[in-house]
């Protein structure tokens, strides 16, 4: 591609019915765009699964509270209503924008086990905890996995590529829960080389939140088996994407000229073909954090770790509706947030995508 | 009947060129080995049904060759009893991911424009959002205890990826003569999709195929660990879970009614990962590195 293929627009007087052509030329206003759409799509599902579906939430809510706490149905639907913030008697519509508003407002309801505590409230207790450990073990594995994947790619058909190449695929398809069961036996029973007390939670009893060192340290223990299991679960994939990428990136033709004009190594492998190869690795990257998100159940029932994943599971148990319904929003919403920031990114790393117009 | 014989060929061909790479030989005769173990085996061997209060958490021996778990039961006997649901949930749930992502990533490249645009919206839409909650939340509402049902449903939440692969593989296609020649024929869009183009698509529909089934047991062994899907009798996921809640990971007797499932299920997505990687390498010259 050369420079000479982009045509620059012509300039010309503003119409208001070039108005959505414009948004969707822009590549940073159509990203923005769209990832309002998805989430006013995801939105308005979830409000049709809560409210309109055949055994909807609601329904199931109301039979629960009947069954199980001796309400009237009348009493039931009341209780319901007020939990997830929607008023039932009135129109379809208007419990439609109301939802709506609540949501922009920011006000996801109460919660159904945790008497009079707000579902934004509780998140905002447990998402720290998941975000520091999913965050941290992340950062881990993509590094080391794109390490590992630039050491294959430049070493490729010797031993150690075979060593890395067969290890990520193997690593990448063995479930999570595994590594997780693995490791407490290995560590905690087998060499009892660290106390099994340190796997569980995420803070040692009588150890007060706070932003002393006590309490960053004890944290960081804590979350030294259950970082570990995401990084051996996710590090393979990202060897592998980074191989991938590396090896493609090493035959492009600007790397042997780069090669030709007798650049140093180290300076070819991080300027041209590392930055090149990790460009599609940020979009990955993106993505993975909300897998992470999701993920994080596994990890976090198998440890007792105080995330959204365990709080996903346990509202599952009670049914907790507006528990769910918030959880499933802040990982859906975080992940197109993510995703509009790795396109944003993307799109400013490599310039092609923004002109030609993506995809 | 032309086709059917053309298809045992590719797969003799196939077979012989997988033996050429050890280590997807290997992966095929475990998974064959896996196959008639959780097929066959259970008409062989008899189920291990009574608690034999006597031989509680036992590690190997003559007697039970993987030791014995919490109610005493020979570790063996429900291994080899507990494949088969994992294995046929994650065959159908691969062939149902294939089938959509095909389905989804051959329309969109073949005809473009508006119906590309479309396909490719609700495809990265798909793709963005988590799936684990999703299937967790439905695992737990909708009670899956039909083998076929948990199946289409781990395949609707995967087929995402592998359509954009799809599409990918039949963009360049396209550009092929004999297509371009099918094309001239007005031989139609069906006939050129499946016909010309998925054929010699094989190999990459066969290697997704098996990624499918890894990602397939990845999920579902995760929902059983979870307790989210109820399966009745033996599972190499009831196993490990039922051995979790009693505590198995803390006790050093109990070790081997872990290590057993554990092993299954890890040896089994190990073979399926080898022999796929040698199948990508028999397909794809460029990596043949000739082992």
């Amino acid at each position: 591609m050369t420079a000479g293929e982009v045509t620059q627009p012509k300039p010309q007087g503003f119409r208001i019915q070039d108005l959505p052509g414009k948004i969707w030329s822009n590549y940073v206003l159509r990203r923005i765009v769209r990832a309002l759409v998805i989430i006013w799509l995801i939105t308005t599902i979830i409000f049709f699964v809560i409210r309109l579906m055949p055994g909807n939430a609601f329904d199931l809510m109301v039979a629960d509270m009947v069954v199980n706490r001796n309400m009237t149905e009348d009493e039931a639907k009341i209780r319901a209503s007020s939990l997830l913030r929607i008023n039932f008697n009135r129109p379809i519509g208007e419990q439609y924008l109301e939802y709506m508003s609540n949501l922009a407002k920011g006000d996801l309801g109460y919660s159904f086990i945790n008497n009079n505590r707000t579902v934004q409230e509780l998140l905002a207790q447990k998402l720290p905890w998941t975000l520091f450990s999913v965050g941290t073990s992340l950062m881990i594995s993509f590094t080391l996995g794109m390490l590992l994947g630039m050491i294959a790619a430049y070493k490729r058909g010797s031993w150690l590529d075979h060593l890395i190449t067969n290890f990520a695929a193997a690593m990448d398809a063995i479930p999570q829960y595994i590594y997780a069961i693995v490791l407490v036996l290995l560590l905690g029973v087998i060499w009892k080389i660290m106390p099994v007390m340190d796997m569980k939670g995420v803070l040692s009893p009588g150890i007060k939140p706070g932003f002393t060192f006590e309490f960053i340290w004890d944290a960081l223990m804590h979350l030294r088996v259950p970082a570990f299991v995401y990084v051996l679960s996710t590090v393979g994939n990202w060897a592998l994407s980074m191989k991938s990428s590396t090896l493609s990136t090493l035959g492009e033709d600007y790397v042997t000229v780069a090669r030709a004009r007798g650049l140093s190594d180290s300076r070819i492998i991080t300027s041209y073909v590392g930055r090149n190869a990790s460009l599609p690795l940020v979009t990955a990257l993106a993505l993975s954090v909300g897998f992470a998100l999701g993920g994080s159940v596994v990890i976090e029932s198998v440890f007792n770790y105080p995330g959204i994943g365990l709080e996903l599971s346990k509202s599952l148990s009670n049914r907790d509706y507006p528990m769910l319904q918030g959880i499933f929003l802040i990982t859906t919403t975080s992940v197109i947030f993510t995703n509009l920031i790795a396109d944003l990114i993307y799109g400013w790393l490599d310039p092609r995508i923004r002109i030609a117009g993506g995809e | 009947m032309d086709a059917i014989s053309t298809i045992f060929k590719e797969i003799w061909k196939t077979l012989r060129l997988i033996a050429m790479n050890k280590m997807g030989l290997l992966g095929f005769i475990m998974i064959i080995f896996f196959i008639l173990m959780s097929f066959v085996g259970p008409y062989v061997v008899a189920p291990d049904l009574q608690a034999h209060v006597k031989e509680i958490n036992q590690g190997p021996s003559v007697k039970h060759p993987l030791g014995t778990d919490f109610q005493g039961k020979d570790n063996l006997v429900q291994i080899v009893h507990g494949g088969r649901d994992i294995l046929t949930i994650a065959f159908l749930a691969g062939l149902m991911t294939t089938f959509i992502a095909v389905l989804v990533g051959s329309f969109s490249a073949f005809f473009g424009g508006m119906v590309d645009t479309v396909l490719m919206e609700i495809t990265n839409f798909w793709i963005t959002i988590p799936k684990f909650p999703i299937l967790v939340i439905v695992a737990s509402t909708a009670k899956l205890t039909n083998l076929w049902l948990l199946a289409l449903l781990l395949a609707m939440l995967s087929w995402g990826g592998f359509a954009r692969q799809v599409r990918s593989q039949i963009l360049s296609l396209k550009k092929r003569e004999y297509v371009e020649a099918a094309q001239l024929l007005n031989l139609g869009p069906l006939h050129i999709i499946f016909r010309e183009m998925l054929p010699n698509m094989m190999p990459f529909i066969a290697t997704s195929l098996i990624f499918a089934m890894t990602s397939a047991i990845y999920s579902q062994t995760s929902l059983v660990f979870l307790g989210l899907v109820p399966f009745s009798g033996s599972n190499w996921g009831i196993m490990l879970s039922s051995a979790f809640a009693k505590g198995a990971l803390y006790q050093k007797d109990a070790i081997w009614s872990v290590i057993a499932p554990v092993g299954a299920i890890a040896l089994f997505q190990l073979s399926l990962v080898w022999f796929s990687r040698s199948l990508e390498e028999v397909f794809n010259p460029r990596l043949r590195s000739g082992v």
